[in-house]
């Protein structure tokens, strides 16, 4: 961090940065980008798991802030993703835009983008990307049903619990990857979520729960204390 | 409350955003159903393990690159007068 931008008071908001920033301040650019650019970064390797493709992501979604930080008013308009690459998807069209919701967008676009290149996909739109009909019918139920072994707040002291958790983020399909990640890790609104990746708050909503049930289907197979299980028929339901 | 309606109104249980009506509703499925319990504090502990968890830390030489990289090009962008 250059001594100037580390000048910046952290209580300045994003909205003042980029009021500063869109009037010339270097600084306030920088600000912004240090402000960001950790939570970036993580949500580019949880995506993808690969450094050198996470630090493509983050410099690309810094780079398209500022060359159209001007269009970002944090208002209800079109916000063009001008400077990405063809097939960006639709602006962003939504009452009060913040800030961390743009550049977490921009940032999830670019890291769809290295995921269907894997797979040897034609780039498409951030809409194709992410749409899909998926309904609450079509979420699978509970199987392995047993309390942790251990507290949330212990586990994460133990260094191998990290492997367990970013595997069983890789195998979710990427679509409910990255909702959970922006709603449960990144603490987006459902709203802003949806806003974020051009999708109806419905389909966050089942898209979130699935992210939710698979993840915490697989952690309790491993962390669920297997003399506590409970089964399936102990379920009661009208 | 039947399964699926639960099902529906999970992330907003979880999330204590729920509607007071159907939280009662919750409340009282859940006192005869110690699995649906279970289900909801393990999602509960699910999320914290991932937010508590440690993130990536970004390597400091790529940063100091990137922000280079920036700098020139907000200074391409903005020529001093």
């Amino acid at each position: 961090m250059t001594g100037n931008a580390s000048q910046v008071i952290p209580e300045t908001s994003d909205d003042e940065l980029v009021r500063r920033a869109k009037s010339g301040g270097l600084e306030a650019f920088e600000a912004l980008t240090s402000r960001y650019e950790q939570r970036v970064y993580a949500l580019a390797m949880r995506m993808l798991r690969q450094e050198q493709d996470a630090e493509d992501v983050t410099q690309q979604t810094f780079l398209s802030v500022l060359e159209n930080l001007e269009g970002f008013r944090g208002s209800a308009r079109e916000i063009p993703l001008s400077g990405m690459a063809a097939g960006a998807g639709p602006p962003i069209s939504r009452a009060e835009a913040s800030f961390a919701a743009w550049v977490l967008r921009i940032a999830s676009h670019a890291a769809l983008k290295i995921i269907r290149k894997r797979k040897g996909l034609n780039t498409v739109s951030l809409e194709e990307a992410t749409e899909g009909s998926e309904n609450m019918n079509s979420v699978p139920h509970p199987e392995f049903i047993a309390d942790w072994r251990q507290s949330p707040e212990r586990l994460v002291e133990r260094n191998e619990i990290r492997r367990l958790l970013d595997d069983a983020l890789t195998r979710l399909d990427e679509k409910h990857r990255l909702v959970f990640l922006l709603r449960d890790v990144e603490g987006l609104s459902i709203h802003e979520t949806a806003a974020a990746l051009d999708l109806s708050e419905a389909n966050v909503k089942v898209r979130l729960l699935r992210a939710r049930l698979q993840l915490r289907e697989e952690l309790t197979r491993v962390l669920g204390d297997p003399e506590r299980r409970l089964t399936r028929t102990h379920h009661q339901h009208e | 409350m039947k399964c699926e309606e639960l099902l529906a109104m999970l992330n907003e249980y979880v999330d204590g955003t729920v509607d007071p009506a159907v939280c009662e509703e919750f409340e009282k499925h859940m006192a005869g159903c110690n699995s649906c319990q279970v289900v909801v504090d393990n999602i509960r502990q699910t999320i914290t393990l991932y937010k508590d968890g440690q993130p990536y830390a970004m390597p400091i030489q790529f940063r100091e690159r990137m922000h280079d990289a920036l700098r020139r090009c907000w200074r391409e962008k903005h020529p001093a007068k």
